[in-house]
């Protein structure tokens, strides 16, 4: 949490990602009311998206024209944070990829990658926070997106922050750290095999006895919200930001709009 | 390369995989039993990942060195009475290998596992000039009875479950009385080791593999579980190494820190069964052992990645980590990949040696989970070098017209954010209004590779940018 010595509270640009601009806005504004929570000044900057599809299909010129342009965007900021494990480690992790051996670029890079974070590692990791004021019936269990577990280490951090949350229980499922099948552009190059993965991911959810997946990456969430309710499964599917920031009680991913809803 | 490839038709071999119920239900064990296994030995040994550090930076050093350790492993090889064969190509390497039989007049030829020995055809190319190869290790002679490739590295026939292994036998085997009892692993183990025993006998060539070559002492190392190597590489007049270059290792206190991290990660032992090293033929004070003893040492493309963005795969002990963990080879197999190497480290070898245009899609079959990274012994960045090949099939325009096409549109809008935002403000809200009802589509126009599997949400209405930058708007004016 901001300490009171603290002058001003440090400012965040929230790079909400394209999933999230686009298919579920409520993820976006739970994230920045943790960020709020957490002491910070939200703000959010113009943005498409990080580069990534480009990145992992092989064009580079479009993924370093996105880069430059998210780095232009969000580097006046004392952090940048990202509800997205994959998102995030793209920028972290791969984003100085793009620019080695450009003197001009490298330090610019540097610095920037350094402020850029998960959002649950950054509520946990640099803001300290260990607990939130929030509250969920039911039973749920976490699924580790493997970007956000293997590149930025996030693991313990948002369950640390869902034992505070009233009236939930956490149920692990078998596998929690084994991929989802989504992976990008895979799993529309690769349907079939995608949709095998995520039979197995779908089986241990269920498995769980849980009523609610949570996970921190959009696109794991819709691609076994997706596999779930073509089984016709009554799994709640959401972001794990959604629960914390007590914003847990609006449709699931991929559920009717109630009536009189916006 | 006289193994059929079918690697460009991966995504009709994947979907027959993906409906084949006895290779599903093989598949099914893979994961648990090697997983299982490797982490229970990594975590007995706290200095497991610092050994990793040091297998990679062994690896590392010889490869920046390589041309200094063979040439001194070519002396010692000499040294000890021994042959070294260089080939650039499989052609080569099987030229080298049939005409040593030929002077040798051999008939038949044990084997035990070699990798290279698929990678450059062998077997076929030996039955063509009229000599018989014989599989020796189990696995390998599963495979070799069914006519099949290996469907995983270390464990060729790990697609195959126990009934079908008795079929075979029962059809292969047909001078062996009918009413025998095969429902025990144990007698099919049994009847293997029987019916091999006269075939090592026999044998008038043994051709092995090799885990290490050590450049110190002119050393070939083989690590094995069932003993056949041994017997095939002792009892013939000659005993003929298949490796490829990066199998150099500089001394055998090198090797020692690697055979730690090498069986740990293949199937979860300490140390392998067999770890057999072989230092040129028979000495006239020795008991048993090869009159001649050759090594091939193959090439085939591998110069060429030492030399560019893929060394680091060159780094690759073979132990099977990386497929043992890959969601995608748990759902297909290894047959799927349609070459000689399977998984992650094949997705990374076989374009460096069949092509990218013919192995386009195995780089591209990854969901970039990174699993395959984080268990490799020798910390190959396999989804790295995967990335690379996807540059290299982007460059040359090899990528498959309607994808490249939709990431160009999507490319198009997502650089200009003043277009990117209105045209997404549109579709969601065309999105939104037709899901408003269910919550999701079961179907959805070019989108079919997605709700083939599974429902897409519809999408809440107005983008996150929209309302945030609406909401500050209105708190400004209040």
């Amino acid at each position: 949490m901001s300490s009171p010595s603290e002058k001003r509270p440090p400012s965040v640009g929230l790079f909400v990602t394209c999933l999230v601009d686009t298919i579920r806005p409520g993820i976006g504004f739970a994230a920045a009311q943790l960020l709020a929570q957490a002491g910070c000044e939200v703000d959010v900057p113009r943005q498409t998206c990080c580069g990534q599809p480009a990145f992992n299909s092989g064009d580079r010129i479009t993924t370093r024209a996105l880069a430059e342009q998210t780095i232009a965007a969000f580097e006046t900021f004392d952090y940048v944070v990202v509800p997205s494990g994959s998102c995030a480690g793209m920028i972290k992790t791969h984003y100085p990829e793009l620019f080695v051996g450009e003197p001009d670029w490298m330090p610019r890079v540097a610095r920037f990658c350094a402020k850029v974070h998960e959002l649950m590692a950054f509520l946990v990791d640099v803001r300290g926070l260990r607990a939130v004021a929030a509250r969920y019936d039911g039973t749920v269990t976490y699924h580790d997106s493997c970007s956000g577990l293997r590149e930025l280490g996030v693991h313990d951090q948002p369950r640390l922050l869902l034992q505070s949350v009233e009236g939930l229980e956490l149920r692990e499922m078998a596998d929690a750290d084994v991929c989802c099948g989504f992976g990008g552009t895979f799993c529309v190059k690769y349907p079939d095999i995608s949709g095998a993965i995520v039979e197995k991911k779908a089986a241990n959810v269920i498995a769980s006895g849980a009523d609610t997946l949570l996970a921190g990456d959009l696109g794991c969430l819709m691609n076994m919200a997706g596999k779930l309710q073509r089984m016709g499964r009554e799994v709640a599917v959401r972001h794990v930001a959604e629960v914390l920031a007590g914003t847990g009680t609006a449709p699931a991913i991929g559920m009717a709009r109630r009536e009189g809803g916006t | 390369m006289s193994v059929h490839i079918t690697s460009p038709a991966f995504k009709e071999n994947a979907k027959k995989a993906l409906a084949d119920a006895p290779l599903q239900s093989a598949l099914s064990k893979v994961g648990p039993g090697f997983i299982g296994r490797r982490t229970a030995a990594a975590g007995l040994l706290p200095e497991f990942d610092a050994l990793r550090d040091s297998a990679r930076d062994i690896k590392n050093h010889t490869l920046a060195h390589l041309d200094l350790y063979l040439e001194r492993y070519e002396t010692k090889v000499r040294a000890a009475g021994g042959h070294v064969h260089f080939a650039v190509d499989a052609a080569e390497a099987r030229d080298i290998v049939t005409d040593i039989c030929r002077r040798l007049g051999a008939k038949t030829v044990t084997k035990g596992k070699s990798m290279v020995s698929e990678e450059i055809g062998l077997n076929d190319h030996l039955a063509a000039c009229g000599i018989e190869p014989v599989e020796t290790d189990l696995g390998e002679y599963l495979i070799q009875i069914r006519g099949e490739a290996p469907s995983h590295i270390i464990a060729p026939a790990i697609h195959l479950n126990k009934d079908q292994v008795e079929a075979d036998f029962r059809r292969v085997h047909a001078h062996l009385p009918p009413e025998r009892n095969l429902s025990e692993p144990t007698a099919l183990l049994a009847e293997a080791r029987g019916e091999l025993r006269q075939r090592f006998l026999q044998a008038d060539v043994g051709i092995t593999g090799a885990n290490f070559l050590v450049a110190e002492t002119g050393t070939s190392i083989i690590v094995t579980n069932e003993g056949n190597g041994d017997l095939t590489q002792t009892l013939p007049k000659a005993h003929i190494v298949l490796a490829s270059l990066e199998k150099l290792v500089p001394t055998l206190e090198d090797v020692s820190q690697l055979l730690r991290v090498l069986a740990r990660s293949a199937t979860g032992q300490e140390m392998s069964v067999y770890t057999t090293f072989s230092t040129g033929p028979r000495r006239p004070e020795d008991v048993d052992g090869p009159g001649e003893y050759h090594v091939v040492i193959l090439d085939n493309g591998r110069s060429g990645m030492l030399a560019g963005q893929l060394r680091e795969m060159l780094r690759c002990i073979r132990c099977g980590a990386c497929m043992n963990h890959c969601p995608v080879y748990h759902a297909v197999g290894g047959h799927a990949y349609g070459w000689v190497y399977p998984g992650p480290m094949g997705a990374v070898l076989t374009p460096s040696i069949i092509g990218i245009e013919k192995g386009a899609n195995l780089p591209n079959a990854s969901t970039f989970c990174g699993r395959c990274e984080e268990v490799c012994p020798v910390r190959i960045p396999l989804p790295k070098l995967m990335r690379h090949w996807r540059e290299k099939e982007f460059e040359r325009h090899l990528t498959p017209a309607p994808q490249r096409f939709g990431l160009g549109v999507w490319s198009f809008f997502a650089r200009r954010g003043w277009l990117y935002r209105p045209a997404t403000r549109l579709a969601m809200w065309g999105l939104s209004r037709l899901g408003w009802r269910a919550g999701r589509f079961s179907t959805l126009p070019l989108a079919g590779g997605w709700t083939r599997h599974r429902d897409f949400p519809a999408p809440e209405g107005d983008t996150f940018q929209a309302q945030w930058h609406a909401r500050k708007a209105k708190r400004g004016q209040e």
